[in-house]
């Protein structure tokens, strides 16, 4: 099923808006509303954009199967093994022993109004870069995999 | 009259779930029965999110807060997490809908009863 | 080392499983070999991380984990902010414990047999994947100590579980039922959401133990415990809301059987854990009581009337299935039944729910190896129905050993563990009321009745020519049915030790709802 150009064009013009605003929404998670999971979802409506303006031929060579999983499995082991390191910390499954050390994500967070600082957080914005991952790889996964199920009769 | 509009939220959430209830129980059509699901799931988290709410909180983000006392952002994050196992089962069922179709050639529930025999 | 490792096993329990499936779509790239040695390895680590954990609950007390803390065992009294008591934590104490035991054991069972016995079959990455996240979801279940990671875990569980049945599609049939499980789980999931949210609004907690102390048993409150038990009893596959067991059992691949039949009694402990330490005090007991006595009568007495006459074998275990689900549900009604009663509790009531938390172990071994040797059969022979079976005993001997010895252990035939668990619930139960005793053994008989003839119909009778180049399934199926057999003689033979040491733990952690609230509150 092809759509008409104007379609194509336009989907094709919010793609990167729509990755640059989902990538916005991820890694300010720990700072507005929003997170991995709203970030990835953003990302994964531009992709879904891409394949419903095109047909799924077209559309395997832009967004390879495997590429999709890796990213999947990449965001859930992220996930999950930064979890993991902070048992090396002395702290429990997902401890945050990076927060308030002063380091790289360690800022302490004023209290009260304030702008807003994206090195607060600790453990946090890794996890929802993890998060993100993961969600933009799987909902574009099932978004593909409905689509292949779908079958092309019309030219 | 605020108690009423206190109240609107939860009245909403009774009628989302009836209707949901409905949909799923008298249509024959698999995708609305889907429907309903989904719509009964959205009450749900609209239901949480209300339960939430305290008089005269402001909202828990730092950015830009104004003053005052927060509310807590738990029932955020259970609706949150309730949304996102609601895409997976959307999703998973919706693909069974989708493998019912292609081998039965139809999502009337009443035909799709090859189970039984 | 040693130390480091015992204080996190808790996290590692729903880690190492979570950590293996995620890495099988990676690590299936390298080959069906280094798949299947990672399914396994896995699967031991998980089983060892279980046992451990459970032998260091019953040696040493519950134990608590905290994530996301600064230390492992932080209760909610020193929290600052313990107010709003919603750390997530595991809590798991003799009766968890018994779970994961239950848990380990089956995992171990079916993930042997299944390297062998799916090794045919295509898209087993995903399969592997998914299986494991099922593992993880029941263990989650039964080490939570949170209202809302329950109702997560319980998600976890159902779609993992409907993905598992509907993954051969099998003409759509599988699909089908897939759906049925997937859309009923929904349900019931949001029915337990419901009432989280009504909890939550009245009281600001999700812990169990702090909702448990703050409980005012409102009007609100029952609508949450009706929210609460009639999902869960439909998930644990009672009568009259087991109609989905008998066709979920059946359609699922046989592994997979064995291991739903778990997660369906990680429901029955949360059904438990609502009706015992979240409500406990509260409730009016009497009522309760029968009301678990009615369910658990109407599913041991309809589960096994419908089993009788089915034609396909899983079916038919599917409504046995159900019909032992109602066995626990007596028991363990009969002691809530008289729980306000101090001298009743002592004399009947705790060897009550002694031998329906017993049931629960030793059901799930029977049931998981009837299951798993009905997959046997229909791996070598391609046919469920039992009008068709029949002579393999001369080519099967080992699977018609291992379905005797499990035959025999769900009709209450001694040695096996069945007898000891059901002698209990005869003994105890005839106290309560000689009524339900009998019909508890009635009900016995007949399963005894319809397993001859299952057994029969399987094994017994000359050569026949379309069964000629059936031979024994491969001795990994073998290993991973014994694992639950000889778990099945053991605790027949010698049922003094598993009592003392595990049931008898459990009932006291089952009963004392104050020391559940006080091992996360801190002594409040």
């Amino acid at each position: 099923m092809k759509m008409t150009k104007i379609v194509r064009t336009t989907a094709d013009a919010f793609y990167p808006f729509c990755l640059v605003f989902g990538l916005y929404v991820v890694t300010h998670g720990h700072l507005t509303p929003g997170g991995g999971f709203q970030g990835g979802a953003v990302m994964a409506t531009g992709t879904a954009l891409l394949i419903v303006s095109r047909s799924y031929r077209e559309i395997t060579g832009r967004l390879r199967q495997t590429m999709l999983k890796l990213c999947e499995a990449f965001g859930l082991m992220l996930f999950l093994l930064a979890g993991l390191q902070s048992l090396a910390n002395a702290r429990p499954f997902l401890g945050n022993w990076l927060t308030q050390t002063g380091g790289f994500v360690g800022s302490v967070v004023s209290y009260g109004p304030n702008p807003g600082s994206l090195d607060t957080g600790g453990l946090v914005p890794l996890l929802n870069v993890g998060v993100g991952l993961e969600v933009f790889g799987g909902l574009t996964l099932i978004i593909l995999c409905m689509l292949s199920g779908i079958k092309e009769d019309r030219p | 009259m605020t108690r009423l509009f206190l109240a609107l939220p939860f009245v909403t959430v009774v009628i989302l779930i009836i209707l949901g209830l409905g949909a799923m129980l008298f249509k024959k059509n698999l995708i609305k029965i889907l429907l309903g699901l989904s719509l009964m799931e959205s009450a749900v988290n609209l239901l949480l999110v209300v339960i939430g709410y305290r008089q005269d909180s402001v909202a828990p983000i730092f950015t830009n807060v104004p003053s005052g006392e927060m509310a807590m952002p738990t029932v955020q994050a259970l609706t949150l997490t309730s949304i996102v196992i609601g895409v997976a089962t959307s999703a998973m069922m919706l693909s069974f809908a989708m493998v019912l179709y292609k081998r039965y050639g139809t999502v009337n529930v009443l035909e799709i009863r090859k189970l039984k025999h | 080392m040693q130390t480091f490792l015992i204080s996190h096993l808790p996290a590692l329990l729903v880690a190492l499983p979570l950590l293996c499936g995620f890495l099988m779509p990676v690590i299936g790239r390298a080959g069906p070999r280094v798949r299947n040695g990672w399914v396994l390895l896995g699967g031991a680590l998980t089983a060892i991380t279980g046992l451990l954990l459970a032998i260091q609950v019953l040696r040493f007390g519950p134990v608590t984990y905290v994530f996301g803390a600064a230390h492992t065992t932080q209760t909610l009294a020193e929290n600052p902010a313990a107010a709003f008591p919603i750390r997530i934590m595991f809590e798991i104490d003799a009766l968890g414990a018994l779970m994961i035991i239950n848990t380990t054991l089956a995992t171990l069972a079916v993930i042997i047999y299944s390297v062998a016995a799916e090794a045919k079959q295509s898209g087993l990455d995903m399969f592997y994947a998914l299986f494991y996240l099922l593992i993880a979801g029941v263990y989650g279940m039964v080490a939570t100590g949170d209202l809302f990671n329950f109702f997560v875990f319980l998600e976890i569980t159902s779609l993992a579980g409907a993905a598992l049945v509907a993954y051969r599609i099998d003409r759509g049939v599988a699909v089908e039922a897939g759906l049925k499980y997937a859309l009923l789980s929904t349900l019931a999931a949001l029915a337990v959401l419901t009432a989280i949210g009504i909890l939550f609004g009245q009281y600001n907690a999700l812990n169990i133990a702090a909702l448990a102390s703050r409980l005012q048993f409102t009007p609100l409150d029952k609508v949450a415990l009706c929210l609460l038990i009639v999902p869960l009893a439909m998930k644990c596959g009672a009568v009259p809301m087991h109609f989905w067991t008998p066709d979920v059992y059946t359609t699922a691949p046989s592994s997979v059987t064995a291991f739903l039949v778990i997660s369906s009694q990680a429901s029955l402990y949360g059904l438990f854990r609502v009706l015992f330490s979240l409500y406990g005090a509260m409730l009016s007991w009497a009522t309760f009581g029968w009301f678990l006595i009615i369910l658990g009568v109407l599913s041991a007495f309809i589960g096994v009337t419908m089993a009788i006459p089915q034609k396909d074998v899983k079916r038919l275990m599917a409504y046995h299935a159900v019909s032992q689900t109602g066995y626990m549900l007596l028991a363990v009604g009969v002691g809530l039944a008289v729980l306000g009663n101090a001298s009743a509790l002592a004399k009947f009531g705790r060897a009550a729910i002694a031998g329906g938390l017993f049931h629960i172990i030793n059901y799930a071994s029977c049931k998981g190896l009837l299951f798993l040797t009905a997959g046997a059969i229909f791996l070598r022979t391609g046919t469920r129905n039992l009008n068709r079976l029949g002579a393999l005993g001369h080519a099967m001997p080992v699977t018609m050993v291992l379905f005797m010895i499990a035959a025999l252990a769900i009709a209450g035939i001694p040695p096996f563990n069945g007898f000891a668990s059901k002698l209990m619930i005869y003994q105890s139960v005839f106290h309560f009321s000689p009524l339900l005793a009998i019909v508890a053994m009635i009900v016995s008989i007949l399963t005894l009745a319809s397993f001859v003839k299952v057994f029969q119909a399987l094994f017994m009778g000359p050569r026949r020519p379309e069964f000629a180049n059936v031979r024994e399934v491969p001795r990994p199926m073998l290993i991973g049915m014994s694992v639950l057999a000889a778990y099945i003689v053991i605790a027949g033979i010698f049922p003094q030790f598993f009592v003392t040491r595990m049931i008898a733990p459990a009932v006291n952690a089952l009963l004392d709802r104050a020391g559940y609230i006080a091992t996360i509150l801190g002594g409040i």
